[in-house]
């Protein structure tokens, strides 16, 4: 059934303290809206349970990317154009930059904002990896108690439920300027464009002469929330690039990731496939490392 | 009920309406702009694009709330049956439509991308208009269309 739009209440404050003074008012009676690229297809199909929203659609202080000495913040508004056509963000953040390209179609990146896609909280959502495998924090804000961090990989606390509370907005992320000498990106779907993952890897990694100093991993659609690999992190600290750690690796990540079986595909492909990019990434920078060492 | 106002095609349009009304709706039902077509309504085929404030959007997808005061562009705003904007002409020309359904969101995708890249090259095109689904070309004759929309004359 399609819905009727006299049964809703759009109310558009204008201003950063205008939304979380409504938020505060009644907790959880207003319902964000940022590009709407989630709501209004729930609303489309008459599904959207919210009946009062509240347009936090280009609110300034959402908005804009900033460079700091330590940390690059995107506010939570900042559109998928705004990221992939940022040259911040395509030097520093090119998972990032690359994840905003291939999220939905031109007319959905015009729109859909980095928060919306966060606190929506699918599993399978197309920023998540980048964010985890560059250590994101997130900001939140309320009106009684101001602004609050959490590393993103907290952030996520089950399928679709978030650490967000009612009152509060997601106001920007925040990602640690770091030195990685490798980056990966792979989302495997059911075709090539805009496909929903059936599994997504982001991962860095600072390699010197031949060895992993430190990595960071990223996956979507293996558990109930985007999920970042400590364990397969750990395993790959400190350890020489060759064969051995290739598999020592993918014991590591098969062992941590408990995917599920849904319509989208199975959790035994999913654990097989998690391994392959794993993989892949660890042999591409074995290839540019055994480059170097050649050289060297 | 709200009261808005929004600049349509060039002219100042005032707006009665509930907030959450879809943009399409509006100018469909509200406005009689019956060029922007409804296909799937949940922003997967691109027939209800529109261009808002220079950008390309799904008018699916957006309450009327959130463009109060916002310029906004449909096809009926590209041109005349008399004086054609170039993808227009090329579209007939390269018979880029068929059943007609997609080819005004297709029309504003391509105009979306020729306004930033007047000679695109395919991939340009493909990536610009992935999108905009059409169940009766196969694409190609749309892609000849957008190609070339400047080629000097129309031509090769
Ligand atoms: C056709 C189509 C294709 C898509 N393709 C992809 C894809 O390839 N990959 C992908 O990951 N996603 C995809 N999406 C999903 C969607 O576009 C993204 O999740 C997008 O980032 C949502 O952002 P939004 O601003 O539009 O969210 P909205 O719909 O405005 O909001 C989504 C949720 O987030 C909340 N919210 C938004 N901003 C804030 C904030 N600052 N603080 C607190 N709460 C907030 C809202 O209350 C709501 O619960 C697609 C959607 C469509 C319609
Ligand atoms: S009708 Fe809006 S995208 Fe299909
Ligand atoms: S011409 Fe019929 S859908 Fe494209």
């Amino acid at each position: 059934m399609r819905a009727d739009a006299t049964e809703y209440e759009l109310v558009s404050p204008g201003t950063l303290d205008g939304v979380l003074a409504l938020l505060a008012e009644a907790p959880g009676m207003w319902t964000p809206m940022a590009g709407g690229t989630e709501l209004m297809v729930q609303f489309g199909a008459g599904r959207l349970r919210a009946r009062r929203l509240v347009n936090i659609f280009g609110l300034a202080e959402l908005g804009g990317i900033s460079v700091g000495a330590e940390t690059i913040r995107i506010g939570a508004g900042v559109t998928y154009t705004e990221l992939r056509q940022s040259p911040v963000i395509q030097a520093e953040l090119p998972l990032l930059a690359r994840a905003a390209s291939w999220t939905g179609s031109i007319a959905n990146q015009n729109r859909g904002t980095l928060g919306g896609n966060l606190v929506n909280g699918s599993p399978a959502a197309d920023s998540p990896p980048a964010l985890l495998a560059y250590e994101a924090e997130v900001v939140l804000v309320s009106r009684a108690g101001g602004e609050r961090r959490v590393p993103y990989a907290a952030f996520h606390t089950g399928y679709k439920r978030t650490v967000l509370a009612a009152e509060e907005l997601v106001l920007a992320v925040e990602v640690p300027r770091r030195q990685w000498t490798h980056g990966y990106l792979r989302k495997v779907g059911a075709r090539q464009a805009q496909a929903i993952s059936k599994v997504a890897l982001g991962a860095v990694a600072r390699c010197v002469e031949g060895r992993v100093e430190e990595a960071r991993l990223g996956l979507a659609s293996v558990a109930e929330a985007p999920f970042r690999c400590v364990a397969t992190e750990t395993a790959l600290a400190g350890k020489r690039l060759g064969p051995e750690l290739v598999e020592e690796a993918r014991a590591a990540l098969e062992g941590e990731i408990a995917p599920l079986d849904d319509i989208r595909s199975t959790a035994r492909y999913r654990r097989q496939v998690a391994g392959n990019l794993l993989e892949e990434f660890l042999r591409q920078i074995m290839a540019a490392e055994g480059g170097m060492n050649d050289g060297a | 009920m709200t009261r808005l106002m929004m600049t349509v095609n060039g002219e100042l349009r005032a707006v009665e309406a509930p907030p959450m009304t879809r943009l399409l709706d509006v100018l469909r039902l509200y406005l009689g702009l019956t060029g922007t077509k409804e296909g799937c309504g949940e922003g997967e085929c691109g027939a209800c694009s529109v261009i808002v404030n220079g950008l390309l959007v799904n008018s699916c997808l957006i309450p009327v709330g959130q463009v109060a005061g916002a310029t906004i562009c449909t096809v009926e705003g590209l041109g005349t049956p008399e004086q054609m904007h170039p993808i227009q002409a090329s579209f007939l020309k390269h018979g880029g439509a068929q059943c007609g359904i997609c080819t005004p969101g297709m029309m504003m995708a391509a105009v979306h991308l020729l306004e930033r890249e007047p000679h695109p090259s395919l991939v340009q095109i493909q990536e610009a208009l992935a999108g905009n689904l059409c169940r009766c070309t196969g694409y190609q004759k749309i892609f000849d269309a957008v190609r070339l929309a400047y080629a000097a004359g129309g031509e090769e």
